[in-house]
């Protein structure tokens, strides 16, 4: 079922599609993360942002991610990184911002009630206190995110840019498994890659959390 | 928009094999049945695991690993292997799909509930079956409801993909469409799809209204 | 009756929750188990109900082994309240009070007559059989708790610190509703909580734990005020133990009949009154027999009625109910040091001078020293 000499002789086009699948997989969740914060915290600072935002992202979820990829072609064009990218930004935008209000939300009230009472202004108490507080949960949605989005940008191949997913049209259309196998590994190869470093950038950003846990 | 007027405006897309009609009950087949045996097996273990407290970890592990699985590649992989003679194959992959939704709610659901609530229902007197079917489940309900919405929308939504190996479904009009420039069928399926996700969306809404306790719910009766 | 014979729980990592307990918990009594955190109390508890299974030793339920029977079967048969209540939030009050006789096949609408009968026994509107817990305030869902382990009638109820998550009112009225229940109803009560004021009130008798699971004490709760066996249980019960006791004891006192005045007396009355008694502090009553304050015969003026002066505040309490603790605090609410004894109705029967309290504590103290230690 696999033919090794096939990997060997296209090992830089591997390479190639490798690159593109992690740029487009992961800035969507960047890109994701700088919208999710500033719109998360204005859901926990104005209560009443939070059950529109969160319907808004509901629907973006359920949309299938060709039928946006496609939608987006007039606009973005057709084989373009920013075809596959926008939309995936929106899928990991639902999952990240409810992981942002959750997060601050798990800020216990005595916590945050001593930090005011200490005298510290709403930005520092921010940066100092309930962003450190809410890493976990939210490095939880980042998680998922990611890990989905690796598998999303594949679909991407469907118009013409999917990374790795390029195997997937290749293979079939040549009626040849070996560059649907290869694709297949490398895309679980490099969820689980991405996800084993964001949890220990999670144990490097909350030792006070590891600390517990090896105790 | 002129594209979405001459997709739906167009009677041949009406009527016959391949029309919306036909089309959309393909499509909602074969992601039913997806759904269907996703939570066939995904409840149960998750019922179980939640219950029981064993393997965990498993389910932890296996579900993230699970969301990394490109559906797409798992397909055509398979119908290369197997062959698109019917169905089943096609549904591995979204089946696959559905079931870590389905199982890590399930489970987080079952494991979430109050000890003090477990702790009463065994000082009652409940057995263990009686506590998980009387009392776990019906609390844990809309985690269970919200794995299976979740599923039940990737399904649909996925399940476009499987046009690509020859299957039905509203997939055909994008798939075909992108294959022969006609960017009207293509958006036109497109929408179609979107608008079944949302009305999946809405249909669990309303499952969760009438399956849910207002007790747990906390919706208020006026009286 | 409930007999703890030599029970032990060890966990699987050595810690030894409950260490060779031996204990008598008598039919139709409450027996509180009261301790710091770490004492087994819960444990012990919980082992009675199988729970938690003993590693050693044996329960006996009215003779019978309970490790002998099944446990669920076994758990019908007794109550059991927790703190947080654990109300099944899905289910109605009504169906949450009928769970136990909806186990044992009760028909559906015997069970919910059973279970609106029980609603307004515990001190509940019925009109709150419809609702979820979670419209209930925390006082009325821990009402709840007890009418539903009250249901299937069972005659043992255990209660794990069942009224400690709410506040200090509400539990007060917990308490007293839970006495009252047990006036009528004679079950046989274990009750775990940490506060040694809730286990002196509602305990016929009161265990007390140490940390580690031994038993330091178990004694009716004067006795156990009255003489601790040693200084972890003396500590245990804290400051104010000589007030505290003189609730057990109930207010014997002699009566004086002879120093009261009418309100509408003349002030040649109440002196003639104070001559005569050789005290100058009177009690002043009303028509309808009630006190209205105290007079100071040394201190009056030269003419007029008992309406014109300035009565000082005055206590009650109820002869031949109240306890020695009630009268000494009416005592010590007057300026006269006596307190005004009264019948059920809040008829002045009688003044209890402050002589005749000093005299009554000093006798407890002295009885205190010939029992205690012993």
């Amino acid at each position: 079922m696999i033919r090794w000499d096939w990997i060997g002789r296209n090992l830089p086009e591997i390479r190639e599609l490798l690159g593109d699948h992690i740029v487009m997989a992961l800035l969507p969740i960047l890109l994701g993360l700088l919208i999710a914060l500033p719109l998360g915290l204005a859901s926990v600072r104005w209560r009443r942002l939070y059950q529109p935002t969160v319907g808004i992202m509901n629907v973006v979820y359920s949309l299938p991610s060709l039928a946006v990829f496609i939608v987006l072609i007039p606009i973005t064009g057709l084989a373009e990184q920013a075809t596959v990218i926008v939309p995936l930004t929106f899928y990991a935008l639902a999952v990240l911002i409810p992981s942002v209000v959750d997060g601050i939300a798990s800020v216990p009230t005595h916590v945050r009630q001593s930090a005011v009472a200490m005298g510290f202004g709403p930005m520092r108490r921010l940066l100092q206190v309930d962003l450190p507080i809410a890493v976990p949960v939210v490095l939880a949605g980042v998680r998922v995110a990611t890990v989905s989005s690796i598998s999303l940008v594949s679909v991407g191949a469907l118009v013409g840019r999917g990374g790795l997913g390029y195997l997937f049209i290749d293979g079939w259309q040549r009626q040849f498994p070996t560059p649907i196998v290869v694709g297949i590994v490398l895309i679980l190869l490099l969820a689980l890659a991405a996800d084993g470093l964001l949890v220990v950038a999670q144990r490097l950003l909350t030792p006070w959390a590891r600390a517990r846990s090896s105790a | 928009m002129n594209w979405l007027i001459e997709f739906f405006g167009d009677p041949d897309n009406w009527s016959g094999s391949s029309g919306i009609p036909f089309r959309l009950l393909e499509h909602l087949e074969f992601s039913a049945l997806a759904l269907l045996a996703a939570v066939v097996i995904a409840v149960p273990l998750g019922l179980w695991i939640g219950h029981t407290g064993r393997g965990a970890l498993f389910v932890v592990l296996s579900a993230n690993a699970a969301r990394a699985l490109p559906t797409l590649g798992l397909l055509v992989l398979i119908v290369l292997l197997v062959g698109v003679g019917t169905t089943l194959p096609v549904l591995i992959p979204l089946v696959a799909l559905a079931v870590p939704p389905i199982l890590v709610n399930t489970y987080e659901g079952i494991r979430g509930v109050d000890r003090d609530l477990r702790d009463a229902a065994y000082g009652m007197g409940l057995r263990g079956g009686q506590v998980l079917l009387r009392v776990l489940v019906p609390v844990a309900l809309p985690l269970i409801l919200l794995g299976m919405r979740i599923a039940a929308i990737q399904v649909v939504a996925t399940a476009t993909v499987a046009a690509y190996v020859g299957l039905g479904g509203l997939g055909r009009y994008i798939i075909d469409g992108l294959a022969t420039k006609d960017f009207a069928s293509t958006i036109g399926g497109a929408v179609l799809v979107a608008l079944l996700a949302l009305a999946v969306q809405t249909a669990f809404t309303l499952v969760n209204r009438v399956a849910v306790s207002p007790g747990v719910s906390r919706r208020v009766k006026v009286r | 009756m409930i007999t703890f014979e030599g029970v032990t729980k060890r966990y699987a990592d050595g810690t030894i929750a409950v260490n060779d307990l031996h204990l008598e918990v008598p039919t139709a009594e409450i027996t509180v188990l009261v301790g710091p955190s770490g004492c087994g109390k819960t444990t012990s508890l919980r082992m009675i109900n199988r729970m938690i299974d003993a590693t050693e030793g044996k329960i006996l339920l009215d003779g019978v082994d309970v490790r002998t029977i099944d446990p669920p079967t076994l758990r019908r048969g007794i109550g059991y309240v927790i703190q947080q209540a654990g109300l099944f939030p899905h289910r109605k009050i009504v169906d949450n009070v009928a769970t136990v006789p909806y186990l044992l096949g009760w028909d559906k609408s015997k069970a919910r007559a059973r279970a609106m009968e029980l609603l307004e026994r515990v001190g509940l509107d019925t009109a709150l059989a419809e609702r979820y817990p979670f419209q209930l305030s925390g006082g009325q869902q821990q009402r709840v708790g007890v009418a539903r382990a009250l249901a299937a009638d069972p005659p043992v109820l255990l209660m794990d610190e069942p009224f400690s998550a709410v506040d200090p009112i509400v539990r007060t009225s917990l308490q007293d509703e839970l006495l009252r229940l047990q006036s009528d109803l004679h079950k046989t009560i274990v009750f775990v909580t940490h506060d040694i004021d809730e286990a002196v009130k509602l305990g016929d008798r009161v265990a007390v734990l140490r940390v580690g699971g031994t038993l330091a004490q178990v004694a009716d709760p004067a006795t156990l005020l009255s003489a601790p066996a040693d200084d972890f249980v003396r500590e245990f019960l804290g400051r104010d133990r000589g007030i505290r006791r003189l609730s057990f004891v109930p207010a014997d006192l002699p009566l004086r009949t002879d120093l009261t005045v009418p309100d509408d007396a003349d002030i040649s009355k109440v002196a003639g009154v104070a001559a005569a008694s050789g005290l100058t502090w009177l009690a002043v009553v009303d028509s309808g027999g009630r006190p209205s304050g105290w007079v100071n015969a040394a201190d009056l003026p030269l003419s007029g009625t008992v309406a014109d002066l300035r009565l000082m505040p005055y206590g009650t309490f109820v002869a031949g109910r109240d306890s020695l603790r009630s009268a000494l605090d009416a005592a010590l609410l007057a300026p006269s040091g006596g307190a005004i004894a009264v019948d059920d109705e809040g008829r002045v029967t009688g003044v209890a001078t402050a002589g005749a309290l000093a005299a009554a504590t000093s006798g407890i103290a002295a009885e205190g020293v010939g029992t205690g230690r012993g």
